[in-house]
């Protein structure tokens, strides 16, 4: 095996660890925003160095993969705040298991005055 | 539409013809003389035809130091990323689930839209915190674990490190 392969080999199996460890987060966590954040962060790394890893391994394809990590960086937290968002608007509030809710959820003041100016109209 | 100085235009054309370039070689995947000239020409009129459409992105990349504070930005970025494994990990793995969830508020000092977006970004990959929604200059954010309701004090843990880097390049 050359340098380049056990370079890579090591990049997929890092990539596919914080994949799972992804999963096993989605699976554990008790609401949507908490599986977003854990979706989010380990698939972004998970994500990248499995594709580097293959890069690693192919050489000749080394600069798609590299274009490819630079989209996967760039839309993954997008379409995790879209989601956070769009759950919201949705009226699925977080969880809150300490403390007070109204100081505890900052957002909720935000969507409380939307819907006051709705009921107005 | 405001009326752009002629730094500005050349910053826009400048950016534009090195990523389009960047592209075409990336796609291309050859350095053979006839393609790279072919393509420079061709990314070098579109750069020219689009400098009034790209109002989104600018950066001032007529100071090297900016171009030194995207780089460090980028290992902090890099660092957080990281960071937030290992995070997320220890918390999955721990049999209790440590968390504390709640949503925070903060105001930040940046003003174009382009640099907001980068600092939620960033935020979303960090260790613990997602950003819902960004109203004017207040962001709302979702955070693992709370350890304060204070919106300066939430500035401090979550955000200053990135703003820090950012408004030196923005």
């Amino acid at each position: 095996m050359s340098a380049m392969e056990i370079i890579g080999a090591i990049l997929l199996l890092i990539g596919s660890a914080f994949l799972f460890l992804g999963g096993l987060g989605i699976y554990r966590m008790p609401d949507t925003y908490n599986r977003l954040q854990a979706g989010t962060k380990a698939t972004t790394l998970g994500a990248m160095s499995l594709i580097l890893g293959v890069g690693f391994l192919e050489p000749s394809w080394m600069i798609k993969t590299l274009i490819i990590i630079i989209f996967i960086a760039y839309s993954n937290p997008i379409s995790s705040h879209a989601l956070a968002r769009a759950n919201y608007k949705r009226k699925h509030f977080p969880l809150i298991l300490h403390g007070d809710v109204k100081e505890m959820d900052a957002y909720r003041e935000v969507t409380e005055k939307e819907e006051n100016k709705e009921e107005k109209k | 539409m405001k009326q752009l100085t002629l730094k500005e235009k050349a910053e826009r054309f400048i950016i534009n013809w090195v990523f389009l370039m960047l592209v075409w070689l990336m796609f291309t995947k050859t350095f053979f003389w006839q393609e790279v000239v072919v393509g420079a020409v061709t990314t070098m009129l579109i750069s020219l035809a689009s400098v009034p459409l790209f109002t989104c992105c600018t950066i001032k990349i007529f100071s090297p130091v900016r171009i030194f504070w995207i780089f460090y930005y980028f290992w902090v970025f890099l660092a957080a990323l990281i960071m937030a494994n290992f995070d997320v990990a220890r918390r999955v793995l721990t049999p209790s689930l440590p968390i504390n969830p709640g949503i925070v508020k903060f105001k930040t000092k940046l003003k174009t839209p382009f640099a907001k977006m980068v600092l939620a970004n960033s935020i979303t990959l960090t260790p613990g915190t997602l950003s819902v929604d960004i109203i004017g200059d207040t962001f709302y954010i979702h955070w693992i674990d709370v350890k304060t309701t204070d919106p300066d004090k939430a500035f401090k843990d979550i955000a200053e490190p990135f703003e820090k880097v950012l408004l030196k390049i923005f």
